[in-house]
């Protein structure tokens, strides 16, 4: 026994070490300088450029309050869609919390949409916070909202969210969704923004 | 449930099946010490960390000292990484000035990664510095794999060996030969491929913390970034499970589409999977490897069916409020329900950990299914090498019981199992239950147990439950309200960590030990079977009773009673 201690002291220390070097430091290096120089832009986030400043990565949702906006989800990162404290509620099934969270989020929403049901997703915090996705229904939902902010017609808008649904992969491997930011840039692109 | 919901099923089970063969012929080579392609590139690296190191390849290790040697290195990685993680401060690499890491949630964090766990009571974005993520964490991200899947060949050997007719002492292999051969030609390879296809799909890899961005409505977001996707290549393949980010596989910087959160549900199963094939090939009949996936393929599909059936049936208390459809609490919409659920129970069959949606915000018996899993032991696949020597000391218990049933002396793969591997065996699967079950009991009934839960009523019992099944099963999911960053929770987690590691570990490597040094015995007309239906029977019930029913009256009160109240409406 204390031989097979003694035996295993020079190996474990050196193994550390050569490990350490190669997985710990060259492995990451050498993926972050392929990484850097062939996929520049997916290996910094995937950001988007306008007048020369980022305003925000095509995967990574952000948050829209404005009823000039698709709204994004409900989110427990942070104050909400903190990109440096990604989060869900985790609030169980049978939490009182999540109960009146919900019912309050279906009111604001019927508000605007009377008697309709709410797509679940509006209502319902995703598990990162950072969801950059809604369902093409909750997409449908707001339309409406919408187009009387802006001034537009409710046709126009649908063909706009009708051709930013992505579908699943052979029908199967995805859900449907729209990506929120880009369909927001999209409705910036028909009917510009309000001057701040 | 959905048509396409099913069709993923499917293709994830049948892409797995038709993997099994090519990566457990793959690691069959690596078993036998065998040549395999790569050695043109990597075999110099080998034999110079061999040279390095004073390590004689050929040496055939007793069982005592593979355990020695195995568990002298896993201490002295484990303690660079307390010391990285305390030192985080002065150390390079750190854009965005984080602190030191506590000593608590250091010496937590430290096990938890050497463990294979990856439970994490922070959250990394807000924690961790690059070289802290690079160094301290990716590092135990292999080697814990690695350690993991030697220790399945130890076992092996165990079963395969026959002692020398001098009389010559039987070892178990070599534990350094093991994990070097692992690491270099099989871990770092795969993980340099999935990682520049994840680079490729939009999961970050920069030395950056992070970047500022103006959103469309004028504010302003700051997202964390960092050496991501080296990470998650080797946390998915490794079932190590550890995010770069709090929301782990759910946030979109590590799992961007659903074609990036297929390849990660195969990563976590390809190699335990392919494990089940290179045991069958190295006792000689391949039917044996078969009959164990079977086995563990059964157990896989109901637990599925259960949580993507009650997921999608959803909260009949949300459906009151008028939000019809199932549950989407905590669920990202690129992956809906069905490919969380289907994630949620890969993750927690193997003793993977890592997340795409929060199991938390699961339904009763939705998440009742990811906490079962981790309770049988992870052995439905379970972790890299973890998955396939626990499952065999549940063979070895199924034999005995086979044997007590129809009066013959039990045999397993030409081995005859006898007293002393039955009490090892039956020494290392009690490890679980009594550990799980007093410390969870302890955590609920003290105050600094108690502060811990963020929901109340049963749901609360269950975070705590879940939390030492997750640490002593070394899966590291969690339900993740729980407040477990204190010295209380990092204290007991830690250890709880340690045992179900290593306890179960060492009377393993005992047993293969102790088979190694016995005869081979062949089969004849008297021996009981160990490939066909009536055997994956028998082991699916071995699993379940022994496994699985010390634990029911804890799911009673825990995600039971949950069930009970969320169906009546009943709210906490």
């Amino acid at each position: 026994m204390n031989n097979d201690i003694l035996t295993s002291l020079r190996p474990a220390l050196v193994m550390t070490l050569l490990f350490a070097l190669l997985l710990g430091i060259a492995y990451p290096l050498a993926m972050t300088g392929i990484g850097q120089a062939v996929f520049p832009s997916q290996a910094n986030g995937s950001l988007v450029m306008q007048d020369g400043k980022a305003v925000g990565s095509t995967i990574v949702g952000q948050a829209f309050t404005s009823d000039r906006y698709f709204q994004t989800r409900p989110s427990a990162a942070g104050e909400g869609y903190d990109g440096l404290a990604s989060s869900g509620s985790n609030l169980g099934p049978t939490s009182q919390v999540l109960a009146d969270r919900v019912k309050a989020d279906v009111q604001s929403h019927q508000a605007a949409a009377p008697g309709r049901p709410v797509p679940s997703d509006l209502v319902t915090t995703s598990a990162s916070g950072l969801d950059p996705d809604i369902s093409p229904e909750a997409a449908f939902y707001q339309i409406e909202r919408i187009a009387r902010a802006r001034g537009l017609k409710a046709g126009e808008i649908r063909r706009l969210v009708e051709r930013q649904i992505e579908r699943p992969i052979f029908g199967f491997i995805g859900e449907p969704r729209v990506n929120v930011f880009e369909l927001n840039r999209r409705l910036d692109g028909v009917s510009a923004k309000p001057s701040r | 449930m959905t048509i396409a919901g099913w069709l993923l099923i499917a293709v994830f089970v049948g892409v797995l099946l038709a993997l099994a063969k090519p990566v457990g012929l793959w690691l069959f080579a690596l078993y036998e010490g065998r040549r395999t392609p790569l050695h043109a590139v990597l075999g110099p690296v080998e034999r110079g960390f061999y040279r390095l190191s004073g390590i004689d390849p050929q040496e055939d290790q007793s069982w005592r000292r593979y355990a020695v040697h195995m568990l002298i290195f896993n201490a002295a990685a484990l303690l660079l990484t307390y010391v990285l993680l305390r030192a985080q401060a002065v150390l390079p690499l750190n854009p965005r000035g984080l602190g030191a890491v506590g000593p608590d949630l250091a010496f937590n964090t430290a096990i938890s990664f050497t463990a294979n766990t990856n439970w994490q009571s922070y959250a990394g974005e807000s924690t961790m510095s690059n070289l802290s993520q690079m160094l301290a964490l990716t590092l135990h991200n292999f080697l814990s794999a690695a350690t993991g899947i030697a220790l399945a060949f130890a076992l092996f050997r165990g079963f395969a060996r026959r002692p020398s007719p001098n009389g010559g002492a039987t070892g178990i292999g070599n534990f350094w030969a093991d994990i070097t051969r692992v690491t270099l030609y099989l871990l770092l390879p795969l993980s340099i491929v999935l990682g520049l296809f994840y680079i490729a799909s939009g999961v970050p890899q920069t030395l950056a913390g992070s970047v500022d961005v103006t959103t469309l409505e004028g504010a302003r977001q700051t997202l964390a970034l960092g050496p991501v996707a080296s990470q998650e290549a080797i946390k998915m393949l490794g079932t190590n499970g550890g995010g770069f980010f709090n929301a782990n596989s759910a946030h979109p910087f590590e799992n961007p589409n659903a074609l990036t959160n297929l390849i990660q549900m195969l990563s976590i199963f390809a190699i335990g999977t392919g494990l089940t094939y290179t045991f069958g090939k190295a006792v000689g009949n391949t039917r044996q490897g078969w009959a164990i996936l079977a086995a563990m393929m059964t157990l896989f599909l109901v637990g599925t069916t259960v949580t993507y059936w009650q997921e999608a049936a959803g909260n009949p208390v949300l459906h009151n409020l008028g939000v019809p459809g199932g549950n989407m609490e905590g669920k990202e919409v690129r992956f809906g329900v069905a490919a969380s659920a289907l994630f949620s129970v890969v993750t927690t069959a193997a003793s993977c950990g890592a997340v795409n949606a929060m199991h938390d915000s699961f339904t009763a018996l939705g998440g009742m299914i990811p906490l079962f899993n981790m309770q049988l032991g992870e052995v439905v696949i379970g972790g890299v090498g973890a998955g396939i020597y626990g499952f065999l000391l549940f063979a070895i218990l199924a034999v005995f019981v086979a044997g007590l049933m129809v009066g013959r002396t039990p045999e397993y793969v030409g081995k005859k199992i006898e007293s002393r591997e039955v009490k090892l065996a039956v020494l290392a699967i009690a490890v679980l239950p009594l550990v799980i079950l007093g410390m969870t009991a302890l955590a609920a009934v003290l105050p600094v147990g108690l502060a811990g839960p963020l929901n109340k009523g049963p749901h609360g019992f269950s975070e705590i439950l879940y939390a030492f099944t997750s640490a002593v099963a070394n899966n590291g999911s969690a339900f993740a309200g729980l407040t477990a960053n204190t010295p209380f929770y990092n204290g007991m987690l830690g250890v709880a960590m340690w045992v179900g590691r290593f306890f179960i570990i060492v009377p393993m490597l005992a047993v293969a030990g102790s088979l190694a040094a016995k005869k081979h015995t062949p089969e004849t007309a008297g021996s009981f079977p160990t490939t066909g239906p009536l055997w994956t029977g028998l082991l699916i019930g071995i699993v379940l009773i022994v496994g699985g029913l010390t634990f029911l009256p804890s799911l009673a009160l825990g995600p039971i009673a949950d069930h009970l109240a969320m169906i009546r409406g009943q709210l906490f």
